[in-house]
């Protein structure tokens, strides 16, 4: 990669993590270990972002998602889902590749250096199905229906799956609050399991988690090809070179579908094409 | 063929939004009111402002 296009990257990395920090910057929570109480909280941040870390300003769309589900009193989340089919509608997976924090560390992951770098593998297309299903059972299904005797059910993929949550809540709580390492048990050792293993595979192979397992991905995903704001590929300025398809770390061929729903909006592509057709 | 001819088109008129793309964000839109009018945003209010222990790991 020459070092215009490394310039660009970094210029990518610098809009994450300024949106990383407006999101997320209740300094005090970090000193204090606790977290922000105030109103802005009713508010949805568009990307994967634990309301329990002590910085956040929002509450994460998939957190909100579950707590509305498997609330005793309401069996769908009418303001949850509006918000994440308005923010796929408007921009699509742009969140991914711009927006969302857990995204830019595995970004800056990736960029340490590893003896060999996994583009693709056996069954790699099928596993980015997998998303698709965590969101279905872990987001939708296990909150409706695997509830309490008052009808609550518990947020299942915060709970048992979220590295995000580990990362961004439970490393700093658990730090700063003596209380709270005294409660540590099996779970939080699994979730600190998963987060390494996260963290591990993020050197190896780009974005594994937004590839894989991502539920907010998972939906936007869905409104890529539709999104208002989207790529577009001039067909007569085309001239099949495939470098387009060559430098994108997402494994998408934008001359053949420029809005694949595997697409995060990265510009890669747009900057590598050498005639500018990806607009 | 159908999706073909939609791709054509798109290119044709390649800076206007989809209408199926501005038809969701509005659907979206009015999603939210209506959560939002029946008392949705308090839960997500109440599960934000206290520490979720199962996202972190303990509960």
């Amino acid at each position: 990669m020459d070092k215009k296009k490394q310039n660009d990257e970094w210029k990518r990395h610098g809009a994450q993590a300024l949106w990383a920090f407006l999101t997320n910057s209740y300094l005090s929570g970090f000193a204090q270990g606790k977290i922000y109480k105030g109103k802005l909280k009713n508010l949805c941040v568009p990307g994967l972002n634990c309301y329990s870390c002590p910085g956040a300003l929002g509450a994460c769309p998939i957190g909100a998602l579950q707590a509305v589900i498997g609330s005793w009193n309401f069996k769908f989340a009418f303001y949850a889902a509006g918000f994440l089919m308005f923010t796929g509608a408007l921009c699509g997976r742009f969140v991914c590749g711009w927006l969302c924090p857990f995204g830019f560390v595995q970004d800056l992951l990736h960029k340490i250096p590893f003896p060999k770098k996994i583009r693709v593998f056996r069954g790699e297309r099928l596993l980015r199905k997998l998303k698709y299903v965590i969101f279905a059972v872990f987001v939708l299904l296990l909150p409706l229906f695997l509830v309490d005797i008052i009808g609550q059910g518990q947020p299942y993929f915060c709970k048992l799956i979220c590295p995000a949550g580990t990362l961004e809540g439970g490393i700093p709580l658990v730090l700063l609050n003596q209380s709270m390492r005294s409660a540590l048990g099996w779970l939080y050792a699994w979730k600190m399991a998963l987060l390494a293993m996260t963290v591990f595979l993020s050197v190896v192979i780009y974005r594994p988690f937004c590839k894989y397992i991502c539920p907010l991905g998972a939906v936007y995903s869905v409104f890529n090809p539709v999104s208002v704001f989207r790529y577009r590929v001039d067909k007569t300025a085309c001239i099949g070179c495939g470098i387009c398809a060559d430098v994108c770390r997402m494994q998408v061929d934008p001359a053949k579908n420029a809005n694949h729903p595997e697409c995060i909006r990265c510009g890669a592509c747009k900057k590598a094409c050498p005639v500018g057709a990806i607009r | 063929m159908w999706k073909r001819k939609s791709e054509e088109r798109r290119n044709e008129r390649p800076g206007a939004p989809l209408p199926a793309g501005m038809f969701l964000a509005v659907l979206g839109l009015a999603m939210m009111g209506f959560g939002i009018c029946r008392g949705e945003m308090a839960v997500v209010m109440e599960k934000a402002v206290n520490i979720c222990m199962e996202c972190i790991g303990i509960g």
